[in-house]
């Protein structure tokens, strides 16, 4: 076994520099709670960690002209006190919050939440739904795409040789806007989602739906967008008709797995519950702001 | 193994000490500084046993390395009582009963204090949330919600 190295850079030119020369068992380490635990079990034999927490850029959340950026190594714990954030995106920051213990959650970071690839990963259907952007630095420079093309499969990502994320882009909201992300799991606390839904919508002066957007966890090998939720959602009211649609749709877009947490009838049924109850928050939302 | 030099304040204290870049706190605490206050039960962030401050915050030593921490500030349950003079929660888990074979009380000790300190008046239930990530195979939990929901009510009284 290679002796594993462990390196803190300040910089992102050093932290490329560090994963390119690295090689494939080069690691980017952030709050480490599933790295810990890949590295406990054996899972995983890294030669390299590079520790991303001293580059102030992955540290910090700023209000740009268009977006909020999050650094990828900010915790949960941070994401749920800042109180602006939370009021701008509600249905972010509580699937931040769920992730594991108030001890985890002091770890947990939101950029590692994206890149260990979980299928379940909670964070993730709420930022698609946002349509958020994940800010790439690698050997090529700077290069952004939608969250919703970052993982690829369970565990893995289309993160090229040497790249890392540095932070992610939401957009900026203006009035009649919500967001919510709800998850079945079989405990109160502590548990991996069965389902994740996340949704996101606007509303315009009358009441109707003006854009949306809906994404999936846990049902599929990689978090999804289901595209048929904006046109079943667009123009429209909350009714009836609209939310038995919705729940069709979150359902047809399932292809999940079957285990003893949850059979591929119920994550396929659920996922249409918490579609309609999802929506019915996030529009509650919207009407408020 | 090349180990790193690392320094931080443990309790209080400045304390150096050398780790090899894929040891845990926990394993620095327990092996390196013969702190053993601070539990392991199972590694991988799920019982709590292993819960330290670190930088304010409650974490799992478990999780964290030790070549990360220079510089930070850390407390452990070694730290809790002043002197001979136990915490008002250490008292409380005494008075309650709250504990048998006390594997996960340093966690839930140090959890409890970090959690009080964020919310001075829980509910029961925001008690029960907060320890969620302490597990406890002995007491059912019963007898260490009560103990810091009275603890807490002392704390408050004394201001
Ligand atoms: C007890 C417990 C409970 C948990 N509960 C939940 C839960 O309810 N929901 C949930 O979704 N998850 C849960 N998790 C999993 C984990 O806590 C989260 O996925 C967390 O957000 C991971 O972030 P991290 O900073 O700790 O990642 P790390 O462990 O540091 O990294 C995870 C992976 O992502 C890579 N990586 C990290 N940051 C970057 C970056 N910026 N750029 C490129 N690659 C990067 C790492 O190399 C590694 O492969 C739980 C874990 C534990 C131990
Ligand atoms: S030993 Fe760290 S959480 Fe169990
Ligand atoms: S007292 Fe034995 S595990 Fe809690």
């Amino acid at each position: 076994m290679a002796e594993l190295k462990y390196e803190s850079p300040q910089t992102t030119e050093a932290a490329v520099a560090l994963l390119a020369a690295g090689g494939p068992t080069a690691r980017v380490f952030a709050g480490g709670t599933d790295l810990m635990v890949q590295m406990h079990e054996e899972m995983i034999e890294p030669t390299l960690l590079v520790d991303i927490k001293r580059i102030s850029e992955t540290r910090q959340i700023t209000f740009e002209d268009d977006y909020v950026r999050i650094g990828a190594a900010v915790t949960g714990a941070e994401l749920g006190e800042h109180a602006e954030l939370k009021a701008m995106w509600p249905g972010v920051v509580e699937a931040v919050e769920l992730i594991g213990s108030y001890q985890v959650q002091g770890r947990a970071t939101i950029g590692g939440n994206l890149c260990n690839a979980s299928p379940a990963a909670d964070s993730v259907p709420a930022l698609i739904a946002a349509a958020a952007r994940v800010v790439i630095a690698g050997p090529g420079g700077v290069r952004d795409i939608p969250v919703e093309d970052m993982p690829v499969g369970p565990g893995r990502t289309s993160l090229a040789a040497g790249e890392f994320v540095t932070s992610l882009l939401l957009p900026k909201r203006a009035e009649r806007a919500g967001d919510a992300y709800l998850r079945f799991i079989p405990r109160t606390e502590m548990d991996i989602a069965v389902v994740g839904v996340g949704v996101s919508v606007t509303l315009n002066p009358d009441g109707t739906c003006a854009t949306a957007r809906m994404a999936l966890g846990a049902v599929a090998p990689t978090a999804r967008l289901v595209k048929a939720a904006s046109d079943i959602l667009v123009g429209n009211k909350l009714d009836h008709a609209v939310l038995e649609a919705l729940a069709e749709a979150a359902s047809d877009a399932c292809s999940p797995i079957d285990d003893k947490r949850g059979t591929i009838v119920f994550r396929t049924k659920v996922a249409g519950v918490l579609a309609c109850r999802a929506a019915a928050i996030a529009w509650q939302r919207a009407e408020k702001n | 193994m090349a180990k790193n030099f690392v320094t931080t304040t443990i309790n209080g204290d400045e304390v150096e000490f050398a780790s090899y870049p894929g040891q845990s706190l926990l394993d620095v605490l327990r092996s390196e500084l013969h702190m053993t206050g601070t539990k392991n039960g199972c590694g991988s962030g799920d019982c709590g046993a292993c819960t330290v401050v670190l930088n304010g915050r409650p974490v799992n030593a478990c999780l964290v390395l030790g070549v990360e921490l220079d510089g930070a500030e850390i407390e452990t349950i070694e730290g809790m009582a002043t002197g001979t003079k136990l915490h008002p929660l250490q008292q409380k888990f005494l008075d309650h009963a709250a504990l048998q074979c006390g594997i996960c009380t340093p966690g839930i000790l140090t959890m409890a204090k970090a959690f009080l300190e964020k919310n001075p008046d829980p509910t029961e239930s925001e008690v029960r949330y907060g320890l969620a990530g302490n597990l406890c195979r002995c007491t059912g939990y019963d007898k260490i919600v009560r103990a810091v929901l009275d603890a807490a009510a002392d704390m408050r009284a004394d201001g």
